[in-house]
């Protein structure tokens, strides 16, 4: 098993957050698990991206040339990334912020409406657990409740009071995806 | 955040591990400056230290740091500083004199673009810097070229061990994608730093003769005798550290030769199995000095080429040319700039050789 990753969205987005908790998890599952973080000079509103494998076995290059998945949060992401896509790969996109989408590689095309569905949970902040439980509960990664003691970890001191939410954004995020 | 479970997975960025690793062996005394894309290390010190009763200071200049790590080596004490690119550059005079006083340290620089202010992404084009010297005079560090995050904290604990074995600096030489990237990492490596014992260190003459450290010597010939005596220590290092990774080297038509970044992607290349028709072993240096000269010189018998890969214009190319003699055509593909080859890129270059040895041959 290898699974090649990109995720992306606009700075702040929660993108970062989104695949520390993947790795995070699939490390406490026994997986291999390289994350690499673009850092460059970026500016607001600019494209924060991140490449995220996870193997049964040693991880070589951590860069990613040909994706199995991208989990895309807002529409100038989509368009950056999409050429990585491989032929019969997974594409999850927050369908509040990306319309359009071409399908020539006869890819699986998960449309979440992250953006709508943390907001009416009462947070909108929590879109990026929503494309989580979504990825999650179609990949079949770990079971929830790991993901949910690595968020507690995260969520700590003046954050805890988020946590009920971004629980609720990853099981509604899961949820959605089970209708597909 | 303490890490101090020994048998515990942490997600980590290849800076904290460094830093993590640093403080798991005994260093004590971290200066820093800060500099792009190596902040984490400075940061995690900056937490960690005063958890263990350790010193982290943020300094107001990289001289100020490389001159603090002065002191606290000449007091015995493990000590480490951090830097990138210009800041590592800044530290060339401050390393020069560690190097003349025989004092142990580790320095460690996350690669960046150059040259000047250059940029912030992943580079490999301080090696002539790294293993020709860096500063003035007649001196090596040991260098010590990590390939992932766990790797980067392993020879973190040896290069304490190795500074305090050859009172020598040490250092790290990674680049900013090692830094940056996330992997799982275990503190689990024994270290004893007591069992070194620095009897030449400065800890107050009582009741013993002092002692004196120095890299200054103003009788006539006492210089060249002391670096004779560095030489020696040199040739011995040469002789007894130098470390690589072997990987597909027997009856390979191509051997590549590459360090950290560079190296797991040309792995990629090799371990996926992406040129079935051809044979590509890796070689790849752990240690950048003392150079694995010897084996490259061997593999260079047996293959009909060697690759060099590179971020950078062509730096480790001229020592791989220095082991290779002639033996064997050498080639190089680099990138710089913040550019990282890709798999995609070797497969290309490999492919272009092969191809050129077939034209050759038929000329002929």
């Amino acid at each position: 098993m290898s699974d090649k990753v990109i995720l992306a969205g606009l700075g702040g987005q929660g993108m970062m957050l989104l695949g520390r908790l993947i790795a995070q998890a699939v490390m406490l599952e026994g997986k291999n698990v390289t994350f690499f973080p673009s850092y460059g000079t970026e500016v607001r509103g600019g494209t924060a991206y991140y490449h995220l494998t996870v193997s049964d076995e040693e991880i070589y290059s951590p860069v990613i040339e040909e994706a199995d998945a991208l989990i895309m949060m807002n529409y100038p992401s989509y368009l950056k990334f999409k050429e990585l896509l491989k032929p019969d790969s997974m594409l999850f996109v927050n369908s509040s912020m990306i319309d359009k989408i071409d399908n020539e590689k006869n890819i699986d095309v998960f449309r979440v409406p992250a953006t709508k569905i943390a907001n009416d949970i009462g947070n909108v902040v929590a879109s990026n657990m929503v494309l989580l439980g979504a990825y999650n509960q179609v990949k079949n990664l770990v079971s929830i409740p790991i993901f949910l003691s690595c968020l507690k970890n995260v969520l700590k001191g003046r954050k805890e009071p988020f946590f009920e939410v971004n629980k609720l954004a990853i099981e509604r995020g899961a949820d959605f995806v089970k209708n597909f | 955040m303490m890490l101090t479970d020994e048998n515990k997975k942490y997600l980590l960025t290849g800076n904290e591990a460094c830093a993590e690793a640093a403080i798991q062996a005994g260093c004590r005394f971290y200066y820093g400056y800060p500099i792009t894309p190596q902040n984490e290390i400075l940061t995690h010190m900056a937490i960690r230290m005063p958890q263990v009763g350790g010193t982290c200071i943020q300094v107001e200049s990289e001289l100020a740091a490389i001159n603090m790590v002065h002191g606290s080596a000449a007091a015995g004490a493990r000590t480490m500083t951090s830097s990138s690119g210009p800041g590592i550059s800044l530290k060339q005079e401050g390393i020069s004199y560690l190097a003349g006083s025989e004092l142990p340290c580790v320095i460690v620089n996350v690669q960046r673009g150059g040259p000047g202010l250059g940029d912030i992404s992943p580079s490999q084009a301080d090696y002539f810097q790294a293993v020709k010297g860096g500063g003035h005079g007649d001196y090596y560090t040991i260098v010590l070229a990590p390939g992932s995050v766990q790797e980067a904290a392993d020879l973190v604990y040896d290069a304490f061990d190795l500074a305090d074995t050859y009172r020598s600096p040490v250092m790290i030489l990674g680049d900013a994608q090692l830094g940056q990237m996330m992997e799982a990492v275990v503190f689990n490596k024994k270290c004893e730093p007591d069992s070194f014992k620095k009897e030449w260190a400065l800890t107050g003459a009582n009741r013993r003769k002092r002692n004196i450290v120095k890299s200054f010597f103003s009788v006539q010939g006492e210089l060249e005798e002391f670096n004779a005596k560095l030489q020696e220590k040199f040739n011995l290092i040469k002789s007894k550290e130098v470390r690589y990774e072997e990987i597909n080297t027997e009856n390979a038509d191509i051997v590549i030769v590459a360090y950290g970044t560079c190296a797991r992607i040309c792995k990629e290349v090799i371990m996926k199995n992406k040129l079935p028709d051809i044979k590509v072993g890796l070689l790849r240096p752990i240690t950048l000095w003392p150079y694995p000269s010897q084996i490259i010189q061997e593999i260079a018998g047996k293959v009909q080429a060697i690759l060099t890969v590179e971020m950078s214009a062509g730096q480790m190319v001229e020592d791989v040319k220095l082991s290779v003699l002639g033996r064997c055509p050498v080639h190089f593909y680099g990138r710089t700039g913040g550019g990282i080859p890709s798999p995609k890129d070797i497969i290309k270059k490999i492919t272009e050789i092969i191809s050129l040895k077939e034209n050759t041959t038929c000329m002929t």
